[in-house]
């Protein structure tokens, strides 16, 4: 019993982390430094509220909630892809930008600073544990985002093109690929998924709080990292950190070790693999550079 | 009469993508202040007249401009090397959270003028440190700076969180207790139309501080080095430039620039580390090096307008959700990060046109004098 709820606890903390690393997986593969997936899940949580709210369903939230993800990365594309603006820069500005404009949105829907009103969510909420995880759908998005995205990446005509426009975007294009097409796509893609990430958490708390992805988006892009830009490494690097987190949250109460210190997992062990201590880890070899 | 040119040309290059930006900015504030059902006009004018308009808005907006110049030109040390620090957040929050622990450490009667300095450098010595990670990492492993400076960010600022909140803090607060010494005096003191405003003598430190890098960068070797890695690394190492070192020292440098903004919270303002008091200024530090230019005064001048933007968010936040402002900035940041290579596109068409059109005016009345081109 014990270890079916450490289990379900777990997968609870691992699902934004899966939706949103599965987009930037998918970003970064196609070339695109993914600084922005904080941003998109901030405007997920966001929009899937403002959805939830005025139509007092949960889905409705979602499709709102994913449009708003969709909407940032469209501005994100729009100045990498073309006016080549720095990826960086662009993806640090995303962040800040969401963050302005829930604020400001928050104060104008609501007249508040901090929260939201409380809104629908998914499943019955008088059952608890796992039961309420799975009578939720983004749970189940959740958990095959990153095995539909190893499918996609590896074995379709489309994945292929996103890794060779993230690998050489001058040759993919001497072969055909529309190279700023299959970036857009996995642009929008990363905003889209992030966003789902982003919504499944403030439908998940029955409102949005300021900044309440509290760096997410970061730790789903030190899964990436740390999974070496693979779907299923990256998958499996977000339940390793997720279930940190959830064997910090079982023995708070011991006060073993501070939970900062917990938090500072991802962190650490992302930096050991990009230093390459055991096993280097490799990036797509065009991320970040725009295409001429 | 062809560097004037290319100096025309690079003038344009710096100044058109910050006014297009101001452009796009008016416009998008226009929207969000209309849609709160205020006139824009009436806004724009409690900013301006909230900010410069009055001494206690001079004061604090020079005083946010203090602590930004620090994350900007930190920035910009590193993109002249050819390197992207995006970690100036934890190291200023370092910075100032070393000029605290020494302030703290230090006997109550040291004189100022000693424990300013030592408080100055443990700041330094902090931001350095954090950046000398990213830097190892780079020169030693050619670990990504990108994602190193990333994830150093949210280990440092863990870490200070819970030495404060474990260790340190005053109870029922975040903040440490009080410096016994090397605190600095604010302006108002000496010039009393600055009271209340946070504004304080730290601005000094920090302005010998930018010339002093400015210094470095464009008058002696080692900086010439360093921008001559960032233009072209490879051909920096073929020229005799041991790229890794001026990586690592790069970094380092960027790092401690960037502790140094934190004296102007800690020394000059509250006199105690308080968590999270960088606020985002290191993350900022990215649009200043951006609007900047990547140039010491560039920094001051990008640092002035930021800073106004954040104090004129406060000013005007009676009529709309001060907010806005934090959008504007991030619209400020893409208009310009977009406008930047679309300008500079324009501008070498335009410099090249011109180019044709004079060597072939040139050329025309004379047409068998040959070598156009000087």
């Amino acid at each position: 019993m014990m270890i079916l709820l450490f289990l379900a606890q777990t997968i609870r903390i691992a699902i934004p982390y899966l939706l949103a690393a599965s987009g930037g997986a998918l970003a970064e593969r196609a070339g695109i430094v993914s600084l922005s997936l904080e941003g998109f899940m901030l405007g997920g949580a966001f929009g899937a509220v403002i959805g939830a709210h005025y139509s007092e369903s949960a889905w409705i939230g979602v499709v709102s909630g994913v449009a708003a993800g969709l909407f940032l990365a469209s501005i994100h594309a729009v100045c990498t892809l073309r006016f080549k603006a720095d990826q960086v820069v662009t993806g640090v500005a995303i962040n800040l930008f969401t963050v302005g404009i829930t604020r400001f949105l928050l104060q104008l829907a609501f007249d508040s600073s901090s929260n939201s009103p409380r809104v629908a969510g998914f499943g019955d909420e008088n059952v608890g544990g796992a039961l309420a995880l799975a009578s939720n759908p983004l749970v189940w998005v959740g958990l095959a985002a990153m095995p539909v995205l190893a499918f996609v990446i590896y074995r379709t005509t489309f994945g292929l093109r996103v890794r060779a426009v993230g690998e050489h975007p001058m040759a993919a294009a001497s072969l055909g690929v529309p190279v700023d097409r299959v970036r857009w796509a996995a642009v929008l893609g990363s905003g889209a998924l992030a966003a789902l990430g982003g919504a499944y958490l403030s439908l998940d708390q029955h409102q949005f709080t300021d900044s309440m992805t509290a760096g997410r988006g970061f730790i789903a892009l030190a899964a990436v990292i740390f999974g070496r830009w693979d779907p299923k490494r990256a998958g499996i690097a977000c339940l390793l950190f997720a279930a940190a987190e959830t064997l910090q949250i079982r023995l708070q109460a011991a006060q073993l070790i501070p939970s900062q210190f917990v938090a500072m997992i991802p962190y650490v062990l992302t930096i050991v693999a990009v230093a390459g201590v055991v096993g280097r880890s490799r990036p797509p070899a065009a991320l970040g550079r725009a295409a001429e | 009469m062809s560097l004037s040119a290319s100096r025309r040309a690079a003038l344009e290059e710096a100044i058109l993508p910050p006014l297009v930006a101001l452009a796009i900015v008016l416009v998008v504030g226009d929207v969000l202040i209309l849609a709160t059902g205020e006139a824009p006009s009436d806004v724009w004018a409690a900013l301006v007249s909230g900010t410069w308009g009055n001494w206690y808005g001079i004061g604090q907006v020079l005083y946010k401009a203090t602590t930004l110049a620090c994350a900007g030109l930190a920035v910009a040390v590193s993109l002249r090397a050819g390197l992207f620090n995006i970690g100036a957040e934890g190291q200023l929050a370092a910075g100032g959270f070393g000029a605290a622990i020494v302030g703290l450490a230090l006997p109550a009667g040291t004189p100022g003028i000693i424990a300013i300095a030592l408080c100055t450098l443990a700041a330094i010595v902090g931001g350095g440190a954090v950046g000398a990670v990213p830097g190892v990492l780079r020169a030693r492993f050619g670990a990504h700076e990108v994602i190193v400076t990333i994830m150093v960010n949210f280990i440092v600022l863990a870490l200070l969180n819970y030495i404060v909140a474990a260790k340190l803090h005053v109870p029922e607060t975040l903040h440490t207790p009080s410096m016994n010494a090397g605190t600095v005096p604010r302006l108002a003191d000496a010039i009393p139309a600055f009271h209340g405003s946070a504004a304080n003598w730290t601005i000094l430190l920090v302005g010998a501080a930018i010339a002093a890098v400015a210094w470095y960068l464009f008058r002696t070797r080692a900086g010439f080095e360093l921008r001559a890695v960032g233009l072209q690394p490879e051909a920096a190492e073929y020229g005799g430039v041991k790229v890794p070192r001026v990586w690592l020292r790069a970094l380092v440098l960027s790092g401690a620039i960037a502790g140094l903004g934190g004296v102007n919270f800690v020394m000059g303002y509250k006199g105690y580390y308080e968590d999270g008091f960088a606020g985002g200024a290191g993350f900022l530090g990215i649009a200043v090096a951006l609007v900047g230019r990547n140039h010491p005064l560039g920094v001051v001048v990008a640092a002035l307008f930021f800073a106004t933007l954040s104090q004129g968010g406060l000013a005007i936040n009676a009529m709309v959700p001060r907010q806005v402002v934090e959008v504007l900035q991030g619209i400020v940041i893409l208009a310009v990060a977009a406008s930047v290579p679309e300008v500079r596109r324009l501008v070498r068409q335009a410099v090249s046109a011109r180019g044709v059109a004079a060597s072939s005016a040139a050329a025309a009345p004379s047409a068998p004098a040959g070598g156009s081109r000087g």
